[in-house]
């Protein structure tokens, strides 16, 4: 309702700095009350430092890869053993989010390979803008950059990085109904490892119920079995990530 | 906990708006959120008043349309609406239901001054 003369505002929207929506005049120096249709999403801008990344990366021939799980998962080790086992064969670089330490960059650098720290301090993701600052301290062509995001099954699954796949990673320590009880993140993933499956004799894990779960909150995503202390399924993973590197050439190429 | 940073990217959203559409107070913000925006709403009226102090969005109120969760059924060829991802078809009881509706997370309007 108009605060000056109190007619009704129901029909009143103004689009643009017009700020005339009814068909009377106030009297001058009276504010007017006005709606401004803003239909704008609230990501907005980080989508667009997003895409800003994903091209740096189309140009530059990089596939990212989005590590995400919740806190204690293993995504750090198994990321090294990834990088120990792959290096030979690509390019690769990694961006470590996490609120505190660079404990992490300093562990993946043990390997020899590149890799920024990206301390969030209260934050509970990393967003499209750092990574795009991050990027300015990496210099890669034609591999793979690995980020690593903060631990966290909820925040990171609404912040695209640009990135060209998720990929969530579920522990067997953890619950089977994890994908349930955090379907935002694996409905975001295109992959799912399930990690530390040489636990598996020790533990009451349901395998296949949490896969199931899997596959109802994301009928399309990807699977694999992985066990970084063993090596056991660990061929699967890699054979995907060369897999999409080559898919990226196509699609370059084309 | 990243209702604090979606509060930031509303009010520089209506920052520049401000700027653009010349207005120099928000009395109300309209939000469109869906139930798998992965949005707190508690959460974000709390940060709301936050994030918005000393600005032009500063005692706004924050009005939430809350969206339904709508999905396409591939198996019956149905819209139909469901509560969660991982909810079986009504109709059909299929779970092949993608979901077209639910993740709004949109600045729908402003009243402003």
């Amino acid at each position: 309702m108009c605060t000056v003369c109190g007619c009704e505002t129901g029909e009143m929207k103004i689009d643009g700095a017009q700020s005339r929506g009814h068909g009377h005049s106030h009297a001058p120096g009276f504010t007017q009350e006005r709606m401004v249709q803003i239909e704008t999403d609230i990501l907005a801008k980080n989508n667009e430092y997003a895409a800003a990344n994903r091209e740096v990366f189309a140009g530059s021939n990089v596939l990212a890869l989005n590590l995400v799980s919740s806190p204690g998962s293993g995504k750090t080790t198994l990321l090294t053993r990834t990088i120990e086992d792959i290096a030979g064969n690509t390019s690769l670089a990694v961006i470590e989010g996490d609120q505190q330490t660079t404990n992490d960059a300093d562990r993946i650098r043990e390997t020899g390979v590149q890799a920024v720290q990206i301390n969030t301090g209260k934050g509970c993701h990393l967003d499209g803008h750092m990574v795009g600052h991050a990027l300015e301290k990496l210099s890669i062509e034609d591999g793979i950059l690995f980020i690593e995001n903060v631990g966290n099954l909820v925040c990171p699954a609404s912040f695209d990085l640009g990135e060209a796949h998720k990929v969530v990673i579920l522990s067997v320590t953890e619950g089977e109904d994890k994908p349930i009880k955090y379907p935002d993140m694996f409905h975001a993933s295109d992959v799912m490892l399930l990690t530390k499956t040489d636990l598996l004799p020790y533990l009451d894990f349901d395998v296949d119920m949490c896969l199931d779960y899997a596959r109802r909150v994301n009928p399309n995503i990807e699977i694999f079995q992985v066990s970084p202390k063993t090596g056991e399924g660990m061929q699967n993973w890699y054979s995907w990530i060369a897999s999409r590197q080559a898919s990226n050439e196509i699609a370059r190429s084309g | 906990m990243h209702e604090l940073s979606i509060c930031e990217n509303i009010v520089s959203v209506i920052e520049e708006q401000a700027v653009e559409q010349s207005f120099g107070k928000v009395k109300t913000v309209r939000l469109e959120i869906g139930p798998l925006a992965g949005i707190e709403l508690e959460a974000l009226l709390f940060s709301f008043d936050v994030a918005a102090k000393g600005g032009v969005a500063e005692n706004a109120t924050l009005e939430v349309i809350e969206m339904p969760v709508i999905g396409l059924c591939i198996s019956c060829s149905q819209s139909v609406e469901v509560k969660e991802r991982y909810d079986p078809c009504p109709i059909c009881g299929s779970f092949q239901v993608q979901i077209t509706g639910g993740e709004e997370l949109r600045i729908k309007e402003l009243e402003v001054l």
